[in-house]
């Protein structure tokens, strides 16, 4: 039995099959994948992303100790609540993992990290941390849940507390705010509008029992891969790991180059390959033919070389399947994926493949 | 769980077969396997034609979980194949024993005590649920 979230016992309750994940026990769906992503595409769906790691910081020297430990960098957070997405290097320039900081004051910082990689990402912040005298707080008391689709912010309103309702609904996109003992952020890893909302356990139940009440969707598992993936949102462990970088991942957009002299972990190593011509494309694919594109298929691009896909699936809106992938260095815009003994034809599409329900790519 | 027609046969990788007055056999996958799937979004169907192993690789579903190959639970030659399964892989979600069937095949006959009653695999079912 798997570590289980405040949320537990109403995923049962919605019929929830119900799987391992980084040792908790989630819902994969509460009977049809499909519709629960179409659901969070054309209404509003809640996740229970409650295995979240939320970590709070605190310290005079917060803001210095996140410019050292994060590729991104947090002196661009000059507004209370805003957010920034970034990775944490090793110095060989591999991501310990992704995540997401919220900027509440020079001193003080929330972040909230993936659920498989809890333990390396605490020792490893603690063990940077000691220099800085900054307190590394996990607040592993929290609920989460993300509530995601175009009428998400509408239908979850009422839940939030009157005297910051109006302030929720002003947030703009990658902003979050304090609402009394919640944190309402106005982010997410679908692709479409909606709120992550962090909530003491105790209110988790009568949370989830409202949004469904308001015709919000219980989505699971299976529903926030295949909506991350149309998103071409990075999964750790998937898209990269420990021994590829921000730069092999889609993910240099991400990486504060400048100032040049702020000496984070791993940038010495990001800049060498920087400069080097050879280095991996990172890109979505279409599958022309007729198959389903999965996670480690190789990729066979004619008279250059072999990549492999990172992350594949079906993708719903689409009704195609799709993948992201690594692949050799070169000016190409198709390829073939190896299924089964079959060479299959893929082209090479700019991501998102899908955003607030609109498909972006030609098909 | 819904009642498991009695004229099928069934086997243990959740397949199910049912003889047709013609002599020719039909063949899908269980209520238990597509479940199990999740929502079908493909399915690879063999040739018509083609003879097939018993447990040799007939087909493949794709959910939007995973990829799974369907066994041929005896051996024979591809007679039909379900072509509406290519638009509508769902089919075997909503029908699995009725119109989500895969592939019919011609048989020289086989034994059919290597295959298990409704009785025998509803009891494998609920020995899967403990």
């Amino acid at each position: 039995m798997g570590s289980k979230t405040p949320h537990y016992d109403k995923h049962v309750d919605a019929g929830a099959r119900i799987v391992d994940f980084g040792g908790w026990d989630m819902p994969l769906h509460y009977g049809s994948q499909k519709e629960e992503h179409h659901a969070v595409r054309q209404n509003a769906g809640v996740f229970d992303v409650s295995h979240m790691t939320i970590v709070d910081l605190k310290g005079d020297r917060a803001r210095e100790f996140l410019q050292y430990l994060v590729a991104n960098d947090v002196a661009r957070l000059k507004d209370y609540g805003k957010a920034l997405y970034t990775c944490m290097l090793n110095p060989d320039g591999g991501v310990i993992d992704d995540l997401i900081i919220y900027y509440i004051s020079d001193t003080d910082y929330r972040m909230v990290v993936n659920a498989s990689t809890r333990e390396k990402d605490l020792a490893w912040m603690r063990e940077q941390a000691g220099a800085f005298e900054i307190d590394v707080v996990e607040r592993s008391e929290l609920a989460m849940i993300a509530v995601q689709g175009p009428n998400a912010r509408e239908l979850a309103a009422p839940c939030i507390d009157a005297e910051y309702r109006d302030a929720a609904l002003a947030l703009k996109p990658f902003f979050g705010l304090e609402a009394g003992n919640w944190f309402v952020a106005r982010t997410g890893y679908t692709g479409e509008d909606g709120w992550e909302i962090v909530m003491p356990a105790a209110d988790a139940h009568s949370v989830w029992d409202r949004l469904l009440a308001a015709g919000v969707e219980p989505c699971g598992l299976g529903a926030r891969d295949t909506l991350r993936l149309e998103a071409a949102m990075n999964l750790y462990g998937s898209d990269m790991d420990e021994t590829i970088s921000p730069l092999e991942a889609g993910l240099e957009w991400t990486v504060a180059w400048e100032p040049a002299d702020r000496d984070f972990i791993g940038r010495a190593a990001i800049e060498a390959q920087r400069e080097n011509t050879d280095r991996r494309r990172f890109v979505g694919l279409l599958l022309e033919d007729k198959g389903v594109l999965r996670n480690h298929q190789k990729i066979v691009v004619d008279g250059v070389g072999e990549g492999e896909i990172t992350s594949g699936g079906f993708s719903p809106t689409i009704g195609r399947s799709i993948a992201l992938a690594r692949l050799p260095a070169g000016d190409y815009d198709r390829a073939q994926v190896e299924v089964r003994g079959k060479l299959l034809n893929v082209r090479i599409v700019k991501t998102p493949f899908v955003r607030n329900g609109q498909i972006r790519i030609d098909v | 769980m819904s009642e498991l027609p009695g004229d099928l046969l069934f086997t243990k990788d959740h397949e199910w077969l049912r003889r047709e007055g013609d002599g020719s056999v039909t063949i899908g996958i269980t209520d238990h396997a597509a479940t199990a799937l999740g929502d079908l979004v493909y399915v690879e169907l063999p040739e018509v034609g083609q003879d097939v192993d018993e447990g040799g690789d007939m087909a493949v579903v794709e959910s939007v979980k995973a990829a799974s190959d369907v066994y041929a639970p005896v051996a024979g030659s591809i007679a039909a194949v379900n072509d509406e399964l290519a638009d509508d892989p769902e089919k075997i979600n909503a029908d699995p024993f009725g119109d989500g069937w895969i592939v019919r095949m011609t048989v020289d006959g086989f034994d059919e005590s290597a295959l298990m009653t409704p009785d025998a695999y509803q009891q494998l079912l609920d020995e899967l649920d403990d």
